[in-house]
């Protein structure tokens, strides 16, 4: 008897998804009519992506599109968790947005795995083609463009750290392979190194809580430390300082959040004015002067020299002697 | 009717997720072995498939291959724990540690793309239906498939004697079974299953990523919970087929909690207390006198 009620549940239960999962296709979510609503999607929680979405507000304000005005913004954030990726980005598909915005490789993959119709702009993505997000950087071809956090020229960074160094023979790289977008710069920064006639020592950390001893360990064999963009590092750049103040080790850091927080100087990308460039992109495409399919990836076009003083200072180093590269 | 897009969405991603709740349980439940070795194999398999699909092999060949990653990841958890004594959950964390360098190699990049790759679910697409649609039906095929080949498997005398391991340890030696192999293929198949499902999630998400585990573990343990909660003591066929309903309700409270645009810092705790309320539905439900049946959780 029990058994039977039981079978009946599970059976009803079934069905109602069943029916559920067949009954609808097309509903329509009422929402105001003339704002501009765009979901954003994003990784993580951390300062250089935190900063980008800022930084894509602002850019949207300045290209007339100011939230509760005529703009209203979803956001989302996967907490580093991807199995959240896909209900996200479905959620956001699902509420008509007019664009989406993608921080991070992950984040931008599952919202153009989702539409190929709505508008996606990406940001915090280093190769846009790799991630096949576009068909090129010049022609992406389909609903996605955006900004990537390449740094336009590389050497630009690892000179940096060259001409803070005397004599420099080893020059040790720090980042987390598993991740796509350090482990192109990397590997670029290695290049750059190499050619420039050092040795280059490289280290990986997986997750942050690796990141001291990583360095830790590298920082004795090496004259100074080069970390790419790297949500790891950048998550743990506070630790990263306080090893390289006992170690005397000077770091250059692809980001500038990082060097605020533990490095000591950086010619890069600063992620919240790339984010306003991209919320510019945005704006244009909510007016309908742009569509992705022709709009080029752009580069940031604002490199910034950013010298952590009190670094600086626990390095012996005069920070006025710290100029950008040629 | 917004409910019914995410109770659709929610199946959707359910059934894929429920071949990883059923991996959990064969070891969890099963075997009475608490194994971490999920967050390896979870991206193990969706590794070794968007790999080979992208290097032109049939989808479906990449999806079994994908399985087969996690047979082995199995094997080697399986082997630390009952060859080499080491405890389960130590074996576990050992080998989901060793495959993170594994499934880099595999993938030879932290990230793979298959956006506009041929897929499983791109067969269906292509007759007309919907993503969402698609994935209900190919993942409700396969999960069908493999809780009928689990079903026929634990009827054998291996998979008794498997049962039998998990429910009395010393009583199964003690009539000649050797429980150091059942174990083992308790630990293959549990592996290849997770597996299997990010190899189809991999597919889904249009990428697989090298970091995709995190957490993997709390959601088949979680699928499993609301499955015994709301179906308790139901025979092996049963509970399987309510494994899958249980990780299509974990997704759908996910989608709520997404829906309810919580300030990202709060979201997980957001997720917890919801689970924690329909966790405790039915403690709630006894103390109103609303519940005629007694009796917890079958453990």
């Amino acid at each position: 008897m029990k058994m039977k009620k039981l079978v009946t549940t599970s059976f009803v239960a079934l069905s109602v998804f069943a029916l559920a999962a067949c009954g609808t296709s097309n509903e329509e979510s009422s929402g105001d009519s003339d704002a501009k609503r765009v979901g954003v999607l994003q990784i993580v929680q951390h300062g250089s992506l935190d900063a980008a979405y800022e930084g894509f507000k602002e850019g949207l304000a300045e290209g007339g599109y100011k939230e509760g005005e005529n703009l209203v913004i979803d956001y989302q954030n996967a907490q580093n968790n991807q199995d959240n990726l896909k209900s996200m980005s479905e959620k956001l598909v699902k509420d008509k947005s007019d664009l989406l915005l993608g921080i991070a490789t992950p984040a931008a993959q599952s919202l153009a795995n989702e539409t190929q119709d709505i508008p996606i702009v990406v940001t915090a993505v280093t190769d846009l083609a790799e991630a096949k997000l576009v068909d090129s950087n010049e022609k992406p071809g389909r609903n996605v463009t955006g900004t990537t956090d390449m740094v336009p020229d590389i050497s630009k960074q690892t000179d940096l750290l060259l001409s803070i160094i005397d004599n420099p023979k080893t020059i040790g790289i720090m980042y987390n392979a598993g991740e796509a977008n350090s482990k192109i710069q990397a590997s670029l920064a290695k290049e750059a190194l190499e050619k420039a006639g050092v040795e280059v020592k490289e280290l990986t950390a997986n997750t942050t809580n690796d990141v001291q001893q990583v360095t830790t360990s590298l920082a004795k064999d090496v004259d100074g430390i080069y970390i790419p963009t790297d949500n790891t590092f950048a998550s743990a750049a506070t630790v990263v300082g306080e090893v390289a103040k006992e170690t005397k080790t000077p770091i250059v850091a692809a980001s500038i959040e990082q060097v605020e927080a533990g490095g000591l100087a950086t010619y890069g990308i600063d992620y919240e004015s790339l984010g306003k460039q991209t919320g510019l992109m945005a704006a244009k495409i909510l007016d309908g002067d742009a569509t992705p399919s022709t709009t080029p990836v752009e580069y940031a076009n604002e490199l910034k020299l950013v010298v952590n003083e009190e670094m600086a200072e626990a390095l012996g180093i005069d920070p006025a002697s710290i100029k950008a590269p040629e | 009717m917004d409910i019914l897009i995410l109770v659709q969405s929610a199946t959707s991603q359910g059934v894929v997720w429920a071949l990883l709740a059923i991996g959990v349980f064969i070891t969890f439940r099963i075997l009475d072995i608490a194994d971490l070795t999920a967050e390896g194999s979870f991206p193990l398999g969706a590794g070794i498939a968007a790999i080979s699909i992208t290097s032109g092999y049939s989808p479906w060949i990449a999806t079994l291959l994908g399985f087969f990653g996690g047979v082995l990841a199995g094997l080697v958890s399986g082997l630390l724990h009952t060859k080499l004594k080491i405890p389960a959950l130590l074996a576990g964390i050992i080998t989901m540690t060793g495959l993170y360098s594994v499934t880099s190699r595999v993938m030879q990049a932290p990230n793979i793309a298959l956006l506009g790759e041929k897929t499983v679910f791109s067969w269906f697409q292509s007759l007309g239906l919907n993503k969402i649609n698609a994935t209900i039906i190919v993942g409700t095929l396969i999960a069908a498939l493999v809780i009928l080949l689990l079903f026929l498997f634990f009827r054998t005398e291996t998979g008794l004697a498997i049962r039998a391991t998990g429910d009395n340890i010393d009583m199964s030696e003690a009539n000649g079974i050797n429980t150091d192999n059942m174990k083992m293929i308790g630990y293959m198949i549990s592996n290849g299953c997770i597996a299997l499902s990010g190899a189809l999630i991999a597919q889904n998400n249009g990428f697989a990523d090298l970091n995709s585990g995190v957490g993997t573990i709390v959601i088949g343990l979680a699928s499993i919970i609301i499955a015994e909660v709301l179906f308790r003591n139901q025979p092996l066929l049963f509970r399987l087929i309510t494994i899958v309903v249980g990780a299509i309700i974990y997704r759908f409270i996910l989608a709520i909690v997404f829906e309810l645009n919580v300030e990202p810092a709060d979201s997980k705790i957001a997720s917890a207390i919801v689970l924690v309320l329909c966790l405790s539905l039915p403690q709630i439900r006894g103390k109103l006198g609303l519940n005629k049946s007694k009796g917890g959780v079958k453990k």
